[in-house]
């Protein structure tokens, strides 16, 4: 096997003194795999890919991300954050700017991209989540579906190698959900690697290589999609399923 | 069987509920009591409008006649000592003969003011324009070169010198507040406490002991022979002053940024001076345009403390204008009637200002 994109090392997380949030936990990610994390609230999840890009800092063991390690360096952050892009649960569009201007900001400024290309590789990558006509208006004026559409094509315009997605579905509305998860499915079959954090499971089966399910901090069980749905091991994720498949 | 949904096509209301008519019944008469309240509002109207009238405009004496004046007390307005002494209140104890160079500078940078309001304005070479009104403002009024004679700063008076000491403090006061708001949200402690040190010593003390220790204790630390023009003192103590203020109001902009947009920076690759000026500054400055504009309203006003150091700007310039003439010192009242309308003018426009720079904001947040 090639060298995973992101390896966990025995990562240990606290919030405070004593909330412990991820304990020990070892993973790998081989390169253009797509993961699912699933489990109940609090579980930790967000924090294990918030960890990734280094929105939270982790106090204990390892992680490393395109071969750098991530530590206090400044700089080593920045070389990871350009080749990891993040989709919100909130969008975390910026308001005050239209959807070209959130779309090109950081090519223009992190990248030094001239103003025209940036606009030029925007308007693709609107195009790609099929949102282009809206290039000049403002965030709010927009569907909460289309708004994370938008987010997910701000995220690719830094051509990142990995994508993370924090429950990017859970503040839309059930009729927006499709359009966004249809966006995510054509993304996962262009070989980017992806680590989801969601309770779409119909997602999950459809483009997941692997769902992780996790508890209380740890990582309880891994597993093919197929597998896990179908012959769950661990008596949690048992529990788990029989609650968000069971109605 | 399914139903089939047909739509209902839209009509007009029956009740007209725009227009002139609708809203008078609906914001004056919509109840026996507002009925009562606008009935109450029109009479005192009427009790008051006439004796007003008659006070103001029917019996008020215009021309410079003390004796006139004198004559009618009681029962005219004696606006005729606006006529005598207008030159003494608006320009304070600048030289009678050169007053025509106050009177160009401080239109000059009422006129730069009111471009710099403009949208269309909004360009770089606007900073550039205010580093030439600013020059010229200073030759015009100080002289010294260009063949104008010198004026020494202690002389300057009135309005030029409220319309410079505010739009000077504003001016240098916002960038100060900007760093001190940040610097107070720093996650580097020295940093943080420096701007909190600051603002709670500045907020603990009133304007006029900033100003007095600006004046007269802060030339005794300067080395002998040294001294800095009372005037670049003044400003500097009044910008300083506002700049706690305005910080304290950056500050709460800032604390209403969601953190989300600050996460959303980060996986960005932003700086954390990209992310501020680019993402936070913006937003944050825009929710505070109303506290923010009316700082500035206080601002102008409160240059009127200035007295205290012995620069007579406009308030001061009246009290120098009346106090020493026993014929006029008696109508006051009037003359400080036709300060309060120059103040009004200045704090009204600033106020619909900011009422018109929100409604732009929020144009583009419309959905």
């Amino acid at each position: 096997m090639t060298e995973p994109i992101i390896r966990f090392e025995k990562v240990n997380k606290w919030y405070g003194n004593d909330f412990h949030v991820l304990r020990d936990i070892d993973l790998e990610v081989a390169k253009g795999e797509r993961i699912v994390v699933c489990g109940p609230s609090g579980s930790g999840k967000s924090t294990l890919i918030r960890c990734i890009n280094r929105l939270e800092e982790h106090q204990q063991g390892n992680i490393i991300v395109n071969g750098i390690e991530l530590t206090d360096d400044i700089k080593a952050i920045d070389q990871v954050r350009k080749e990891v892009g993040m989709v919100f649960q909130q969008f975390n569009l910026f308001p005050h700017l239209t959807v070209l201007e959130n779309l090109t900001l950081s090519p223009m400024w992190v990248g030094k991209v001239p103003k025209k290309e940036a606009e030029e590789r925007a308007m693709q990558q609107l195009q790609r989540v099929r949102i282009a006509e809206q290039a000049s208006k403002y965030p709010l004026q927009l569907s909460g579906g289309q708004q994370q559409r938008v987010a997910i094509a701000r995220a690719l315009c830094l051509t990142p190698k990995i994508m993370l997605f924090d429950e990017p579905t859970s503040a839309l509305d059930p009729e927006m959900i499709k359009e966004v998860l249809d966006v995510m499915i054509e993304l996962a079959n262009q070989g980017i690697t992806m680590i989801c954090v969601t309770h779409e499971m119909g997602f999950a089966k459809a483009v997941a290589d692997r769902v992780i399910f996790m508890d209380q901090g740890q990582i309880v069980e891994q597993n093919k999609p197929h597998e896990f749905f179908n012959n769950p091991q661990n008596e949690r994720s048992r529990d788990f399923l029989s609650k968000i498949l069971g109605h | 069987m399914p139903q089939t949904f047909t739509p209902i096509a839209a009509r007009p209301s029956p009740v007209r509920i725009t227009g002139p008519i609708p809203w008078i019944r609906r914001n004056l008469f919509a109840d026996w009591r507002s009925t009562i309240t606008t009935l109450f509002m029109i009479g005192l109207a009427f009790y008051f409008l006439p004796a007003l009238w008659r006070w103001g405009l029917a019996g008020a004496v215009f021309g410079a006649d003390a004796d006139a004046c004198q004559a009618a007390r009681g029962s005219g307005a004696c606006w005729g000592v606006v006529t005598e002494k207008y030159r003494i209140i608006v320009f304070g104890r600048y030289p009678f003969e050169e007053q025509w160079r106050a009177l160009l500078a401080t239109s000059l940078m009422v006129g730069g003011l009111v471009l710099s309001c403009i949208r269309w304005f909004w360009k770089p070479w606007l900073a550039v324009m205010w580093v030439g009104i600013l020059a010229v403002f200073f030759v015009l009024m100080g002289g010294g070169s260009f063949g104008l004679s010198e004026i020494r700063t202690d002389l300057w008076g009135g309005l030029p010198l409220t319309v410079m000491l505010a739009t000077l403090s504003i001016f240098l006061a916002f960038p100060i507040a900007i760093l001190v708001a940040l610097g107070r949200r720093s996650r580097l402690p020295a940093i943080r406490s420096a701007c909190i040190v600051y603002i709670e010593l500045i907020r603990g003390v009133p304007l006029i002991s900033v100003l007095f220790m600006a004046s007269f204790m802060f030339p005794l630390f300067m080395p002998q022979g040294m001294s800095i023009d009372v005037l670049v003192r003044v400003v500097a103590g009044i910008t300083l002053f506002a700049a706690a203020y305005m910080a304290e109001i950056i500050r709460g902009g800032l604390q209403a940024i969601p953190k989300g947009q600050l996460e959303a920076a980060d996986t960005l690759g932003l700086s954390y001076w990209q992310t501020q000026r680019k993402i936070v500054l913006p937003q944050a400055l825009a929710m505070v345009v109303p506290s923010m504009m009316n700082n500035f309203i206080s601002i102008f006003k409160d240059t009127s403390l200035v007295t205290i150091v012995s620069l007579y700007e406009l308030t001061g310039a009246l009290a120098l204008a009346l106090n020493s003439d026993v014929e006029w010192r008696p109508f006051k009242i009037e003359a400080y009637l036709f300060i309060t309308l120059i103040y009004f003018i200045f704090c009204f426009a600033m106020s619909r200002y900011s009422l018109w720079v929100e409604k732009q904001l929020s144009a583009s947040k419309a959905r």
